[in-house]
């Protein structure tokens, strides 16, 4: 198994790692399986996302996709960002391996969760709707037919 | 990425060649190249060399005959066969084995195969303390139990097992015993008349010997089934043509194993004492994996639990710093299961998530411990910062 250069620079350079404290939106996601937990604060104006930090407690593609999702969510309006596919985010990264693609699952249903957490506080419809991962019976190797794309 | 030094800690995954393993070796790639089994002088040198190398590979285990060797392609092949030959020739038609959860998936595999084939096996679990006691295997023993494989050294945390009890009171129902000695052999006493085995396995890239080639030391008389069938070498048990350079490397490897193991052995103790002892002073929320005492581990692993981050992880900013560890967490398994060994002493998954293999060896220093030890509380603690949950789980004491 072999990540790309750009999944190590994330997974060693990770950006926005952190918390905000006054977030408008909070999400965390766990991975029952393999026990990855993600949580994802949102600064959320005029929805458009002004600020997004994440902590992650998982392995290097874990940590990198969270860390890229944090990248190419950074100002996108909420409606976009959680349109954001794993594979996008896969293919942000040049790729993931096979058997870590469902790590990217955590990173962008995690900021699905952030972002309609903050649309419900608001009175607001949720957008993102279901999450796989927040589901207890989630199981990652439901993905395998994915895994065929995004090999690095 | 610079790299200031490599320091290898992953021996129990495999071993450098030895210079002088190599310096062995080479004689019988180029020069005496002939087939073990050809009648001209060329064939003879190589025959020569290869009863020279069991000769001295069964003195070294303590096989009162060099014919109870055979040499096989990999430490895998000589479980399997062990399993899987032994059955086969001793109750072809089915019947009982009982093997531990914690062995090498060399012996699971098998194991899987003969619930297929017919045969009932036992799953046997340490306790807590990473030991198969004999008091469980007892109960687990049956009229029909054909065969007991328990490994000597487990690979992974490091416990020896008393296999000198276990073979005995297999023996006393009956059953055949056999252990994979991969781990151990060269490195404690490993004696097959002393632990009163029937079978053993070993493996030659474990002890500085090359990689590819095995040995499987069936006592006089026990039953077994050849598992490669061909042109009849190794006595029929194992065909096809002699890895010579390969069989004379494993066996010069071990006779230099045997030389310093008494020193080598408090050597390496010394270290893994000094590297557990310190990661748990410096860094909290951290533990050996079990609480066994040192006598019953093998000196050169150390098998720690580091709380409230993921071992992939820790091993990639590891390797960033040179230094070469293994994980058993789920994230680094393809399997996304965590290691069968740390589950089967009751480590629970989210425990198992940070657990780290230190296994040091031959050209390990004290300088690459305190290396070790200079860069790895840093890495935990910025993990652990970045998790999202660790002040959760570990309240106020986090960092
Ligand atoms: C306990 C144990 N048994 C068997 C093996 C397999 O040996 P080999 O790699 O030679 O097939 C290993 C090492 O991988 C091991 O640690
Ligand atoms: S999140 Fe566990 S494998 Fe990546």
């Amino acid at each position: 198994m072999l990540y790309s250069d750009k999944v190590m620079d994330h997974f060693n350079h990770p950006r926005n790692v952190g918390v905000i404290d006054d977030a408008d939106g909070i999400g965390e996601v766990g991975n029952p399986v393999c026990g990855d937990i993600m949580k994802i604060t949102l600064k959320i104006d005029d929805d458009k996302i002004e600020d997004i930090k994440f902590q992650t407690l998982g392995c290097g593609a874990a940590i990198a996709t969270s860390s890229i999702v944090t990248e190419m969510a950074r100002g996108m309006s909420l409606k976009d960002a959680v349109a954001i596919t794993k594979k996008q985010v896969a293919e942000e990264l040049d790729g993931l391996p096979p058997a870590k693609m469902h790590c990217s699952v955590l990173a962008t249903d995690g900021l699905k969760v952030a972002v309609d957490d903050y649309l419900v506080k608001h009175g607001r419809e949720p957008i993102a709707g279901e999450v796989k991962s927040a589901d207890p019976n989630f199981d990652p190797h439901a993905d395998e037919d994915d895994h065929d794309h995004d090999e690095a | 990425m610079d790299t200031p030094r490599r320091i290898y800690f992953d021996y129990a995954a495999t071993t450098p060649v030895d210079q002088r393993v190599m310096d062995a070796m080479m004689p019988y790639f180029m020069e005496d190249y002939g087939n073990a089994n050809s009648l001209y002088a060329l064939g003879r040198d190589a025959y020569r060399a290869l009863e020279d190398a069991r000769e001295r590979f069964a003195k070294g285990i303590g096989a009162t005959h060099p014919s109870e060797i055979t040499f096989t392609g990999c430490g895998t092949e000589s479980d399997n066969a062990a399993l899987l030959g032994i059955t086969a020739r001793k109750s072809p038609k089915g019947g009982h084995v009982i093997v531990s959860k914690f062995e090498h998936h060399a012996v699971l595999e098998p194991a899987h195969l003969l619930e297929k084939r017919g045969y009932e096996v036992t799953y046997l679990g340490p306790r807590e303390d990473g030991i198969i006691h004999v008091e469980d295997m007892v109960v687990a023993l049956r009229d029909d139990t054909v065969l007991v494989s328990i490994m000597h050294g487990n690979n992974e945390i490091g416990t020896i097992q008393p296999i000198k009890e276990l073979a005995a009171a297999a023996h006393e129902r009956g059953a055949l015993f056999h252990t994979d000695g991969a781990q151990t052999l060269g490195k404690i006493p490993f004696d097959v008349a002393e632990l009163g085995v029937d079978a053993a396995s070993f493996s030659g890239h474990k002890i500085y010997g090359p990689k590819g080639v095995g040995a499987l030391y069936l006592k006089r008389g026990t039953p077994f089934e050849p598992q490669i069938l061909g042109g009849g070498q190794e006595s029929k048990k194992r065909s096809g043509t002699q890895n010579v350079p390969g069989i004379v490397g494993f066996a010069k490897a071990l006779e230099l194993m045997l030389e310093d193991q008494a020193e080598e052995s408090l050597r390496l103790a010394a270290l893994r004492e000094k590297l557990t002892n310190a990661v748990i002073e410096r860094l909290e929320n951290t533990e050996q994996s079990t609480t066994v005492d040192p006598a019953h581990r093998m000196p050169n692993i150390a098998s720690l639990l580091i709380k409230g981050v993921e071992g992939e992880a820790m091993l990639l900013q590891l390797d960033n710093l040179g230094i070469a560890v293994s994980t058993g967490s789920a994230c680094s398994s393809g399997s996304l299961e965590p290691s069968h060994v740390l589950l089967s002493i009751g480590c629970p998954p989210e425990i198992a998530h940070g657990s780290l293999r230190v296994s040091m060896g031959r050209f390990t220093t004290e300088a690459d411990v305190d290396y070790f030890l200079e860069v790895l509380p840093p890495i935990v603690e910025r993990l652990r910062s970045m998790s999202p949950v660790y002040d959760r789980m570990f309240g106020s004491s986090a960092r």
